[in-house]
Order: structure tokens, then C-alpha cells, then sequence
């Protein structure tokens, strides 16, 4: 039983890493309706960033609000940059770009900061959590971060005009624009907000899993699949998927022999195939409907 | 994701019927001869991007012409890799028979894989079919199959000779083999998109709705296609198992789906021809970035690829349309000027 309580906990702790990244995906499918496949290593780049600011002697919640703001900028530049000129290509050629984008990045940072591994400092301190040593205080941190993350995407989207005319701008483009949305600045915006969190995910994520250039690749998969699972519509949603996968693969791992470790990515992406058979559009997510 | 643009449907070109045979000719010609007339290694590599190109029609006929999108073909071509690897280290099966046989295997693999894939769509399809292609180094891994996969090690296969006797070294006989497969599926694959079934596929595609409605078993359509694309891809494994004599779960991960994907893409989403592009470019373009800068590739290799989708948005297929349709409007003002 205690075997139990503890794996569901670091399942919790790992879910909350995939969470964030969740929370990025959607976050940016809502803008520009696809699965950016650079996410991670945009969330990459910028913790990067904190750590280069860091080493300059920055405290780290300096470094923190200041690589936000620049990946936010980052953010919106690149959507102004490499997507505005190919708006009309079709949706394939976009995911080729992220996957450009994805090659672009990740060269850069192994180029600029090398392949070594580096640690990145926790803010929330180490050590036992309310004398016990169940959760460390990093990952109730980053739990902590994420949901608030959370709500403040809800108060923003649900009750600010900005997030009002970012929500029509991805709903019906063609209706917005005439209801005097300027469109194309709602997807920049967009953009940079996918950034931003991307960073804060990034930045929570590091401590646990160092900083190298290649730290995103397998956290973006279940950053995916966590959104997926959760359906791509609903923030929420993705968070509590998040935290699924992480549990799911602690389980299983754990507790089916033949599994192990080396099976476990296979086995929680195999559970989520069959969450999506048995709900297609995830299990808070919107059914789409279409017109014939 | 589901949006395929509806100009890819349109038929590859209604030029001038001598034209056509031209280049056919030429192209023949060419395509024997070259061999010949370059190093070993470039036969060699030659002969990869022409496994590529199979491997990508494969996926072509799946996202191209049906309109179901993946991110798991990997999968395929390792299925189809291994089979031909496991016969003939386990078996001493000739190299070509493993070709049917890997075709096979993965046609019913596919066809397995369709079928609960028929729920999903868009975006979720990619997602499912992505999970495939992240789980298969892992399962190729798998202690309970090491015995047949020889585990992280893989199995090294011995080069195929030139048999009757033929004057070819083992890397021109293996391109005329790799030549000759590929000429017939290229065939076949043409054909099957000009028949009834083709119509059926693009009707699937463009209005799912419609098509079952005209009488069209979209399901039974759906899942069929998806088993044939695996069949093509399994065998490009095949072919590249044997090319290359060595297979391990590695050289078959997520990366390998990315990269046929991108192939698809700049060689031209609906194209038979430009998936001759995207294997060139697979094979190539990573090779050309490092050449320009080793510690930047990744980099070159992004930027060389954006800007191919800003000058070819529809990919090379599109872009030679575009010139057609341009070089066609001119040559007929030119004709009315005359008249």
C-alpha cells in the first residue's frame, strides 16, 4: 500500500511536468489550431535563456520574468516572421515548418551552450516537504505554478476582450475580421503566450530533468499526449491529462512485470490510444461538428 | 490537420502526350546509364533515396490521396526491415523473396492498425500513429524478442552479388534490383490511382460524407488504403534492410517517420512523381547541412527546409504545376499571335 501511495505521488510530481507542457500545447493549438511541434524546444531555448541570465548574476526570479518577456517577444516574432508569409500553404507544409523550427533551435542551443548537461537551481529549496518525504517542495512547487498557470489562463480567456477576441479569432476567422479583430496580430498573440508558458514549463521542468539541448524531446511526447488525452479544447483538460499520463506510467512501470522501465513510454502512449478509441475528441474535449 | 488543399487531387499535368514519353525515355535512359558513369558510394546512395521515395509514395497513398495523416510510418518500414532481416538470417530465404514477404506481413499489419484508426481523426490519427512510431525502437528492444531481433545489437545481413554471371559490382546490381521493384510499384501505384478505387480514395478524402453516401465503403476504403501504404513502406524497408545490411531499433525511431513525412511535403503532397523529390531530399538535404556547417546542421538543414516550403508551398509537385500552367499560357498567346 505504501508502494502505491508512493508511486501515485511521483506520478503526480512527473504528471505535473507533463502538465505544463500540456497546458503549452494547448495553449497554441486554441491560437492557431495545430500541434506546434516546436513547443519543446521553444520551451528549451528559453530556459536556456534564464540559465545564460543566471550565470550572469541574476536571482532567479529576475531571470525568470525576464526570460518570460523575451519569449513572449521570441514568440511573437517568430509568427511574424517564418508564418505570416506562408498563411495561405496548406496545413502540411505548417507542421513541416515546426519541424524547421524544431531543427533550428535545438542546433542552436547545443552551438551556443553546448551539450553538456547542467544543473538549473529550484526555487522552492530542497529538502522534506512538511517533515515528510513524500513530495519534495520543487515538485509542490511546480504543481502550485502550473495551476495557477491555470487559472489565469481561465480569467483571461473567459473574462478579459483580448481573450474574447483571441477565442473568435481561432473560432471563425473570416467572421472575427469583420467583427473588427485583427486576426493576424490575435495568432502573434498567440503565439507569444505559448512561448511564455512554454518558458515557465521549461523553467520548472529543468530542475528535475537538467538542462541539455535535448531535455524537451521526450517531454513534449507526453506533453502531447497528455493534451490529447485530455482534449486539445480544454486547458483544464490537458492538466488533468497530464497528470494521468504521469501516474499511468508510474503504475504500470511499477506494477506490470514485463513492462519495467523499458516499456513504460510505449505502455502509457498505448493507454492513451485507447482512451482516444473510446472517446475521440479526448475526455473533456469538444466534439467538432461539421457542416456537410 | 484533415485540410489536404484540393489542388493535389487535380491530375499531375495535362501536357503534350510526346512530352511525356520524352521524358520517360530520357529519364530511362538515364536511370540505366547513370551507374555507369558515377562512384560506388554515389550508386549507393543513389539507390537509398530511391528506397526513400518508395517508402514515401507509401505514405503518399495513405495522406496523399486518402487524406488520413501518420506519423508512424517508421513503424512500417521497420516491420518490413526486420522481416526481410529475420528471414534471411533465421530462415536463409534469397534476399528477394523477403520483398513479397515483408510486403505482405505489413499489408495485414497495416490493414490491423487501420481499423481501430478509423475512429480517429486529424490530429488524433497523427497522435496514435505517433505513438506507434515512438513505441517500435522499444519493442524491437524488448527482451522477450531478442531472440528473433537480436536485441540492441540487431542483425547484420550479408550484401547480395549480381547473379547469372551479370558484369555489376554488389552496388550496381543492388541499384537495378532496387530500380526494378521500384518501377513496378511506381506502376501499380500509378494505376491504382487513375482506377475506380483511386476515385474512391480522393472522394474519401475530399468529402467523407459524400463518398459513403455515392456508395463508397469508407471503412472497409479507410482501413484497405492504410494497409496498402504500409505494404510500400514495408517493403522500401525491406530493400533497405538489404542495402544497407544492417538493421537495429535505432536506425528506426521517430526520426525516420519525421523525415519520410517531410519528404512527402516538399516533394508534394497527392504527387506519384514527387515522392522521387522527397527521397532525394531525405537522403541528401541532412547531408548538404553538414557539409555547409557541422556544428550548425541542424540549423542549415531547418533554414534549407523553410525556405523550400516559402518558394514551394505546395512542394515540388506544386511548384512544377505552377511553371507548366505558366509556360502553357505563354505558349498558347504565343500561338494566337501567330494566328
Amino acid at each position: 500500500m505504501e508502494l502505491f501511495l508512493h508511486q501515485i505521488l511521483a506520478g503526480l510530481a512527473t504528471g505535473g511536468i507533463y502538465a505544463c507542457m500540456a497546458l503549452a500545447v494547448v495553449m497554441i493549438y486554441q491560437a492557431i489550431d495545430h500541434l506546434n511541434f516546436a513547443q519543446g524546444e521553444m520551451a528549451m531555448f528559453s530556459t536556456f535563456v534564464a540559465w545564460q541570465l543566471m550565470q550572469w548574476g541574476a536571482p532567479f526570479w529576475v531571470a525568470f520574468v525576464v526570460t518570460i518577456v523575451l519569449s513572449f517577444g521570441a514568440g511573437v516574432v517568430i509568427e511574424r516572421v517564418v508564418f505570416k508569409p506562408i498563411r495561405e500553404a496548406p496545413v502540411l507544409s505548417h507542421v513541416v515548418v515546426f519541424i524547421a523550427l524544431l531543427a533550428i533551435l535545438n542546433s542552436a542551443a547545443g552551438f551556443i551552450w553546448d551539450y553538456q548537461i547542467k544543473s538549473f537551481p529550484s526555487p522552492f529549496g530542497s529538502g522534506p516537504l512538511f517533515g515528510q518525504n513524500l513530495i519534495s517542495p520543487h515538485d509542490a512547487g511546480m504543481i502550485a505554478v502550473t495551476l495557477v498557470l491555470l487559472v489565469l489562463l481561465y480569467l483571461f480567456f473567459l473574462h478579459t476582450r483580448v481573450g474574447l477576441a483571441m477565442r473568435a479569432a481561432a473560432a471563425n476567422p473570416e467572421s472575427a475580421r469583420l467583427a473588427g479583430i485583427r486576426v493576424g496580430w490575435m495568432i502573434a498573440l498567440g503565439w507569444g503566450m505559448a512561448a511564455a508558458i512554454g518558458a515557465v514549463a521549461g523553467m520548472m521542468i529543468a530542475p528535475v530533468v537538467f538542462l541539455e539541448p535535448q531535455m524537451m524531446l521526450s517531454i513534449l511526447l507526453y506533453g502531447f499526449a497528455a493534451a490529447v488525452v485530455g482534449g486539445l479544447t480544454s486547458p483544464g483538460g490537458a492538466v488533468l491529462g497530464g497528470f494521468a499520463v504521469g501516474i499511468i506510467e508510474n503504475l504500470a512501470g511499477t506494477y506490470i512485470p514485463v513492462v519495467g522501465r523499458e516499456l513504460k513510454l510505449s505502455i502509457a502512449l498505448s493507454i492513451i490510444v485507447v482512451v482516444l478509441l473510446v472517446k475521440p475528441n479526448g475526455l473533456f474535449g469538444r466534439r467538432v461538428v461539421t457542416r456537410v | 490537420m484533415s485540410g489536404i488543399p484540393s489542388e493535389a487531387a487535380a491530375k499531375t499535368s495535362d501536357g503534350p502526350a510526346q512530352w511525356h514519353l520524352l521524358l520517360f525515355i530520357g529519364g530511362g535512359i538515364l536511370a540505366v546509364a547513370l551507374p555507369f558513369l558515377v562512384k560506388n558510394f554515389v550508386v549507393f546512395q543513389i539507390t537509398l533515396a530511391v528506397i526513400y521515395a518508395i517508402a514515401i509514395l507509401g505514405l503518399n497513398l495513405l495522406t496523399g490521396f486518402n487524406g488520413q495523416f501518420s506519423l508512424g510510418h517508421s513503424a512500417f518500414y521497420a516491420i518490413g526491415a526486420y522481416t526481410a532481416a529475420i528471414m534471411m538470417e533465421h530462415g536463409d530465404i534469397a534476399y528477394y523473396w523477403t520483398l513479397p514477404a515483408a510486403g505482405v506481413v505489413c499489408l495485414v499489419s497495416g490493414f490491423l492498425f487501420g481499423l481501430p484508426a478509423l475512429r480517429l481523426e486529424g490530429i488524433y490519427l497523427a497522435l496514435a500513429t505517433f505513438a506507434l512510431a515512438v513505441a517500435t525502437p522499444q519493442l524491437l528492444k524488448a527482451s522477450f524478442l531478442e531472440h528473433w531481433t537480436g536485441g540492441v545489437q540487431g542483425i547484420t545481413i550479408t550484401k547480395p552479388h549480381a547473379p547469372f554471371g551479370l558484369p555489376l559490382n554488389a552496388d550496381q546490381w543492388l541499384y537495378f534490383f532496387t530500380l526494378g521493384a521500384a518501377v513496378i510499384l511506381y506502376v501499380c501505384a500509378a494505376s491504382l490511382v487513375r482506377s475506380r478505387t483511386g476515385r474512391a480514395l480522393v472522394a474519401i478524402r475530399d468529402h467523407p460524407i459524400a463518398a459513403s453516401a455515392m456508395g463508397i465503403n469508407v471503412a472497409l476504403y479507410k482501413s484497405l488504403t492504410f494497409g496498402v501504404s504500409a505494404l510500400y513502406t514495408g517493403v522500401a524497408g525491406a530493400l533497405g534492410a538489404i542495402a544497407i545490411q544492417f538493421v537495429a531499433p535505432d536506425s528506426f525511431s521517430f526520426a525516420l517517420a519525421v523525415a519520410l513525412f517531410v519528404g512527402l511535403v516538399v516533394g508534394g503532397v497527392g504527387s506519384i512523381a514527387g515522392t522521387l523529390f522527397g527521397g532525394a531530399f531525405v537522403l541528401f538535404v541532412p547531408d548538404i547541412a553538414e557539409h555547409i556547417s557541422k556544428g550548425l546542421a541542424g540549423a542549415v538543414y531547418g533554414i534549407i527546409l523553410i525556405l523550400l516550403i516559402y518558394v514551394m508551398p505546395t512542394g515540388a509537385a506544386g511548384l512544377v504545376r505552377l511553371l507548366a500552367a505558366k509556360v502553357g499560357e505563354a505558349w498558347l498567346a504565343r500561338s494566337a499571335n501567330k494566328l
